[in-house]
């Protein structure tokens, strides 16, 4: 049963992997990698993770994809055009390097025999444990984590903030001046 | 007690690793490179999730619980540097993106 | 063996019956209740006191004609529909509704998914409603569908932070992410409304703005962007959105109450059994019904916020009121009063 719940997702997540790197439009490519990353998901439950699959899908799935696809949006990304000559040089190098590398993953396990996973401990499985040693042995890289989402709310909001001194522009003046025009008409008037 | 030897989930994490390699290395647009890097990372999540669970140890777990939170991070500040690079050349093909070319 | 089985059967009929039926039954009890409230008589043709009502609706859903944008992005359109569908109907399987059963010796807990990790299932489930927005905005190829599907998209994710914050408070002094061990330990306690009533307060709005409800609903408003992300869907695909608003208000609503105010238990009511099952069920069910009244209530009394009063809303003011919370309940744990 294991088994099949395992070959069927490890199917579905290699197949959108590669919906992801080839298709044409950005928008297919995102579903994809949601996709992907649900069946990771449930490849983690499986390896008896569950907290982290959740979290997956919280984070990885509800969250940074749909950032993701804001942006795509935001920037109207068309499909990709045809190949403008340079980069297509570089697929000649990198689908045979690909393929020596999991041609060399593959002879390593199949020289080290196929141990079979350890039985699940309940230690392992429980969020007791794992939430313990998240805040004992590795308080000081969550505090940094902690700091570098911070760093990164930061960063993100200057990066992507419109220059103040735009020389784009409607050619309106922005809504504050409205209000204080009016005000200062209304107060010549009286 | 599983019947799946634990070098399938290591061969699954590498070839998912190959496949977002690949299309960091041959997409054109920056968002494209963009999810075959998460692609990766997801890859080797399962890497490390696959050996916590075989060594009977929570810091493979936790590791993945610091890789998704700097992943978080990343895409953020990429996404947004996207933007802004956007306003300024109009263009996130790559291949265009080449001011710095020496 | 087999009472077991039949036993995890009826858990799952009871679920499907539960989201199946909450549309049609909402959609009359709004229609009649905004009726009632803006001093009209509403639906009271079809069958008495307009009982049928949704029959006609489900009739007409079924004969309309469905148009489909001719430069629509075909794949994401027809998507977008069965999108919103999943997160509302599979969030309810975390939800318990009644004490455990012992049959034959064995333990059932009234849960169809008795997982650890509960509530955080519930959210990353309930995190994936934005997509069937933005999908069903970009690929109706129409600017108004677009803006709607981003300001919905946007609303979501930024209500989900308070959402999650105040579940997550709730969650400190019952140490566990199940359900069934925080209803266990508001039926030691109090009710948790009463020590978190700024939690409470915070998911109760938060929830609004998740479901796109009034005061939250310039997505999809009437009068200002036609129908926002639906716009272009008609006949059943329209139904599906409906019918995923509808059950998302009642996923919600059946967790508020799970959270806040004890589920399926009821203060110094200990039935075991079948019986306290059937009891389980009906008190749950009648609180979501409380809970969905208010939400029909609160949509026809107040206007609508605009849009970026709703974003200032969600970040600037429930946000540090749902840190400000955690807090609180933080040092009350601490201190042994909870």
């Amino acid at each position: 049963m294991e088994t099949l719940i395992f070959l069927i997702f490890a199917a579905l997540a290699v197949a959108s992997s590669l919906v992801v790197v080839i298709h044409r439009s950005p928008v297919y490519a995102t579903m994809s990698l949601v996709v992907t990353l649900f069946s990771v998901a449930v490849l983690f439950v499986l390896l008896g993770a569950p907290f982290l699959g959740a979290l997956q899908i919280l984070i990885y799935a509800g969250a940074i994809v749909v950032l993701f696809l804001f942006v795509i949006m935001l920037l109207n990304l068309q499909k990709e055009g045809e190949s403008a000559g340079r980069r297509r040089g570089q697929i000649w190098v990198a689908i045979p390097g690909a393929l020596i590398f999991i041609g060399m993953v593959g002879l390593v396990f199949w020289r080290a025999g196929a141990p079979d996973l350890q039985p699940l401990t309940p230690e392992l499985v429980s969020l007791k444990g794992l939430a313990t040693a998240l805040f004992s042995d590795y308080l000081l890289p969550f505090e940094i984590v902690g700091l570098l989402l911070l760093v990164a709310v930061i960063g993100a909001t200057v990066a992507a903030r419109r220059a103040p001194d735009a020389a784009e522009g409607t050619g309106l003046p922005p809504r504050e001046d409205f209000v204080a025009e009016d005000t200062a008409r209304k107060e010549a008037r009286s | 007690m599983s019947s799946v030897p634990v070098s399938w989930y290591l061969m699954l994490a590498a070839l998912l690793f190959a496949i977002g390699t690949v299309g960091a290395l041959t997409r054109r647009n920056g968002i494209s490179i963009f999810l075959s890097i998460e692609l990766m990372l997801n890859a080797a999540n399962l890497t490390l999730v696959a050996f916590s669970r075989q060594l009977n140890d929570h810091t493979g777990q936790l590791v993945v619980f610091f890789v998704m939170a700097v992943a978080a991070a990343e895409a953020a500040v990429g996404l947004a540097l996207f933007i802004a690079v956007f306003r300024a050349r109009r263009t996130i093909d790559v291949n265009r993106l080449n001011l710095m070319r020496g | 063996m087999t009472s077991e089985l039949v036993a995890t059967l009826l858990k799952y009929a009871v679920m499907f019956g539960v989201f199946i039926n909450v549309a049609p039954i909402m959609n009359w009890v709004e229609r009649r209740a905004c009726a009632y409230i803006q001093d009209r008589p509403g639906p009271n043709r079809v069958g008495p006191l307009g009982l049928f009502q949704p029959l006609a609706d489900a009739a007409k859903f079924l004969f309309k004609e469905d148009v489909t944008p001719a430069a629509a992005d075909k794949l994401l359109y027809l998507m977008a529909p069965v999108l919103a569908l999943l997160p509302a109907f599979t969030t309810f399987v975390i939800i318990p509704f009644g004490p455990d059963l012992t049959i034959d010796g064995r333990t059932i807990p009234l849960v169809v998914a008795p997982v650890e990790t509960g509530v955080l299932l519930f959210l990353a489930l309930s995190s994936l409603a934005v997509y069937s927005l933005v999908l069903a905005g970009y690929a109706s190829n129409n600017k108004f569908s677009l803006i709607g599907g981003i300001r919905a998209s946007a609303q979501l994710i930024s209500y989900e932070l308070a959402l999650t914050l105040s579940v997550l408070a709730v969650l400190l002094p019952v140490n566990s992410f199940r359900l069934a061990d925080i209803v266990a330990y508001q039926q030691a306690h109090v009710w948790n409304f009463i020590p978190q009533i700024l939690g409470f307060f915070v998911f109760l709005v938060a929830s609004f703005a998740e479901t796109n409800r009034l005061p939250f609903d310039l997505p999809e408003a009437e009068s200002e962007l036609i129908a926002g992300f639906h716009t272009e869907y008609s006949a059943m695909r329209f139904a599906a959105f409906f019918q995923a608003e509808y059950t998302n208000m009642a996923a919600l609503a059946a967790l508020g109450v799970t959270l806040f105010f004890g589920g399926w238990s009821l203060p110094g009511v200990h039935i075991s059994g079948w019986l306290g099952a059937v009891v389980g069920l009906a008190t749950l069910v009648a609180k979501i019904c409380v809970c969905m009244g208010v939400f029909v209530w609160v949509r026809w009394t107040f206007p609508r916020f605009r849009y970026d009063q709703l974003m200032r809303l969600g970040w600037k003011v429930l946000l540090p009121l749902s840190i400000l919370n955690l807090i609180l309940v933080a040092v009350m744990t601490l201190a042994g009063w909870l």
